[in-house]
């Protein structure tokens, strides 16, 4: 490329116009432009997240005339909390946004094997959020985001438009997944095996192989409420002979393993971040590697454990449970690998790094609250409780969504060259942790006292429990503006990148920030992910410089040939 | 003929076929996931209510179904034909097997069309259907279902006594029929997508874009092309052959 030696010249001012970002086939603006979307998608399910929280701040003693929703409101308005925040927001998070950015850098590509179907998947994100948004004006959607039969089918809101709209999001999350698959089978460089990858990749593979088996069994079973809406197919319908536990199978096959579409990503963020912010290799690499794999084929048989309740057969349940159990297996190999990771590492407090030990306790308490509800006896009890709410928000917004934050602040200065500032990004974190406990532990014990959700009204034995619960959503969403506000303030006032802010070993620290339009001016040649000793602090930049520089290009490494040769 | 154009991101041509080739598998994987809903669907009522998917196959005609499997069947080969010429840079044989592909598919939907009208008339549809014969509460069965159509001789609806039917064995007749046009019609879409492919490969083929060293479209086409039979291959025997 001729602009290639021009350092001045990145692939954020490359080109310029908003049509040069919307017709783009560049990953790296993808990426951006995603997380841009995601994190508009966030404003607006927080703002719904906040309306629900005020509703339960005081029982209504069931005389509407005392509630700040209309019942009506109340169940439009969690329903699209929770359809917003899954489809638009935390599944796409990782993977579409920073998964988009960093992949096809970290292998030293210029850019994903398939760059039209990229942007096609982006603007089918596009599509899919503007048909939600149409439902929420056409009438609204009460089915809560799991659309179950019969109600679905019955409901006067305009479940057809939303159900066609996660349909299209479905296509979106499918075309990022196989564009992940190829892209790291085909486009590896020469020297990187399987067992050279970072640990990020490990992640985002598993996650696509969950989004493209599992996301066409949920695309279908929606069109077959569309279907069923329309033209009265009744294959869902008991009046018509059909059978409604039919649908949950389907939803569940594929909504259970899209919890793991939102975990393993962070999980894969986290892994990066132990690593780096440790100085220190890894511990357990091919456990974690082979945990992601283990967690993407579990995911696909254990989807009957949100069914327990639903008259499915008691064998089934049986299984199912015992299966559940095993998943805890990999996820906490993950957690002890981290922890060891730690362990006599020279451990820096950067904000990444607190967002990831945050995500331990988080995703600590999260995982172990799940074996709760994966035991028969005690899910009967906790079924449809506010038990259910805490552990699935703790894991999705807990772990998932703070490991999306862990990893906006990881590659913040790589995507736009500036660095935040510190502090407040730390406070934001601690405050958004505080928060986030705050609203949730409580929500814990409601729920074991017997707090159905999604209830729109409340016995008033469960206030004290509301009101701290409310109290804590304020503080978390204060958190999270300071945060954003922090990110924001770095495009005036922070002091420009280095190359490698943090010290990693990872390919897409061997390029300036922001990237050149094709990531790399020269192809980087391939070392050990968490090899630290490759690079060395520079005071006169406040960053990471290679050891021993390559001589054409001073970010990268010189590797030599004896050390490409070991494992694979 | 032309070469391969090498996109910037890749490193060989080799490369970039593989791609897209592997690209294309991993498609299709999302494509069988697709349908294996309704395959799901279809196991466990059959295995529920196989009584009444038994009949209920009995109106289905297994000659236009067999007419069918044997024009997808001919049209897979002339679609792997044209690779074959693709790769061996025979425009005209590429065309030509593009062309035979395209009306077997044409006719393919012609067959089906005349199946779908038919059933229409005869109210052999689900069971919430306006006009279906097979509604739960025979008080809904609209009357001139009850005698067939003008012109049409004997009706289904006295040949197999529907009228004294078991309201739950109904019920399940209609779940079948439901099953049978999701089925169809979704493979139907898929049928006319690759009409659509067809006549684009067609049109590139035209213009000399494909030869020995640039034939990624046609077999990735074909590929598609091979995998929208093979689901009619299962079909036809699901819905059609039960005995």
């Amino acid at each position: 490329m001729t602009h290639a030696h021009d350092p001045s010249l990145n692939y954020l001012n490359c080109r310029k116009g908003l049509r040069s970002w919307l017709g783009t086939l560049d990953h790296k603006r993808i990426g951006v432009m995603y997380m841009w979307s995601i994190i508009a998608s966030m404003i607006l399910g927080g703002i719904l997240a906040m309306l629900i929280r005020a509703e339960l701040w005081a029982p209504n003693n069931g005389d509407p005339a005392q509630a700040v929703l209309s019942q009506d409101t109340y169940n439009q308005f969690f329903t699209l909390h929770g359809a917003i925040m899954i489809f638009l927001v935390i599944i796409p998070s990782i993977p579409a946004a920073l998964g988009n950015f960093v992949l096809p850098m970290m292998l030293g590509a210029k850019d994903v094997a398939f760059p039209r179907i990229n942007r096609l998947s982006y603007h089918l994100y596009l599509i899919g959020a503007a048909l939600l948004v149409v439902s929420i004006l056409t009438g609204g959607l009460d089915t809560g985001w799991t659309f179950y039969a019969p109600y679905s089918t019955t409901t006067e809101t305009s479940v057809v438009v939303a159900v066609f709209g996660a349909f299209v999001l479905g296509f979106s999350s499918i075309f990022t997944g196989l564009n992940f698959i190829v892209t790291i089978h085909k486009m590896r460089p020469p020297g990187m095996g399987w067992f050279k990858m970072p640990l990020f990749l490990w992640a985002l593979y598993a996650t696509s192989i969950i989004q493209i088996l599992a996301t066409p069994v949920l695309g279908l079973a929606l069109m077959l409420i569309a279907v069923e809406r329309i033209m009265g197919v009744g294959i869902f319908n008991p009046e018509l002979g059909g059978d409604p536990v039919l649908f949950q199978h389907l939803f569940w096959f594929y909504s259970h393993p899209a919890v793991y579409v939102m975990i393993l990503p962070a999980m894969g963020v986290l892994s990066e971040c132990f690593a780096t912010f440790s100085r220190k290799h890894i511990f357990g690499y091919r456990f974690i590697a082979y945990s992601s794999i283990a967690i993407a084929i579990f995911s696909f048989i254990v989807w009957g454990h949100h069914m327990f309740v639903s008259g499915q057969s008691q064998l089934a349940s049986v299984i199912f449970s015992a299966l559940t159990f095993s998943v805890a297996i990999p996820s906490a190999i993950k957690v002890f690998n981290w922890v060891a990771t730690m362990y006599k590492g020279s451990v820096s407090l950067d904000t990444p790094m607190l967002y990831a030990l945050s995500v331990i306790w988080l995703f600590g308490i999260g995982g172990l609250t799940g074996l709760f509800l994966a035991t028969l006896s005690t899910d009967i009890h906790l079924h449809d409780t506010y038990f259910v709410v805490a552990h699935f928000h703790f894991v999705m917004v807990g772990s998932a969504l703070f490991s999306f934050l862990a990893g906006v602040h990881y590659w913040w200065p790589k995507m736009f060259g500036v660095m935040y500032r510190e502090w407040p990004g730390r406070i934001a974190c601690a405050v958004s942790f505080v928060g986030f406990n705050l609203t949730f532990i409580p929500q814990f014990l409601a729920g074991t006292h017997g707090m159905p959700r999604r209830y729109w009204d409340y016995h008033p034995m469960y206030e004290p429990y509301n009101k701290v619960s409310t109290i804590g959503a304020v503080i978390l969403g204060l958190g999270l503006v300071w945060a954003l506000v922090n990110l924001l303030r770095s495009f005036g006032s922070g002091r420009q990148a280095p190359a490698n802010p943090w010290g990693a070993a990872t390919l897409e620290w061997m390029t300036p920030s922001p990237a050149p339009p094709h990531n790399f001016d020269f192809a980087p040649a391939v070392g050990d992910p968490y090899d630290m000793d490759l690079v060395r602090y520079d005071e006169s930049i406040d960053g990471y410089v290679p050891v021993r520089p390559h001589p054409d290009d001073p970010h990268i490494p010189l590797v030599e040939p004896a050390e490409q040769e070991d494992e694979q | 003929m032309s070469q391969a154009k090498l996109a910037h991101h890749f490193e060989s041509v080799e490369q970039q076929f593989d791609t897209a080739k592997l690209g294309m598998w991993i498609f299709l994987l999302t494509e069988i996931m697709f349908f294996s809903v309704l395959f799901v669907a279809y196991t466990v009522y059959r295995a529920s209510h196989a009584d009444a998917f038994q009949y209920a196959s009995q109106f289905l005609d297994t000659n236009l179904g067999a007419a069918n499997t044997l024009l997808l069947l001919l049209s897979s080969f002339t679609a792997a034909w044209a690779v074959r010429c693709a790769q061996l840079g025979q425009k005209r044989g590429l065309m030509l097997n593009l062309l035979v592909t395209v009306v077997c598919a044409l006719g393919f939907m012609g067959i089906k069309y005349h199946e779908y009208s038919h059933k229409y008339h005869e109210g052999l549809l689900w069971g919430g259907a306006r006009h279906s014969i097979f509604k739960a509460d025979p008080a809904q069965v609209l009357p001139e279902m009850k005698h067939g159509h003008e012109g049409g001789g004997e009706s289904v609806w006295e040949s197999h006594h529907v009228e004294t039917m078991d309201p739950a064995l109904k019920k399940q007749v209609g779940i079948f029929f439901g099953i049978y046009f999701c089925l169809t019609g979704l493979h139907g879409i898929h049928v006319l997508v690759g009409i659509g492919v067809m006549l684009w490969l067609l049109w590139r083929a035209s213009r000399d874009h494909f030869g020995p060293d640039n034939f990624t479209a046609v077999d990735l086409g074909a590929l598609y092309w091979h995998l929208v039979d093979l689901i009619w291959i299962f079909l036809f025997p699901l819905l059609y052959l039960i005995s």
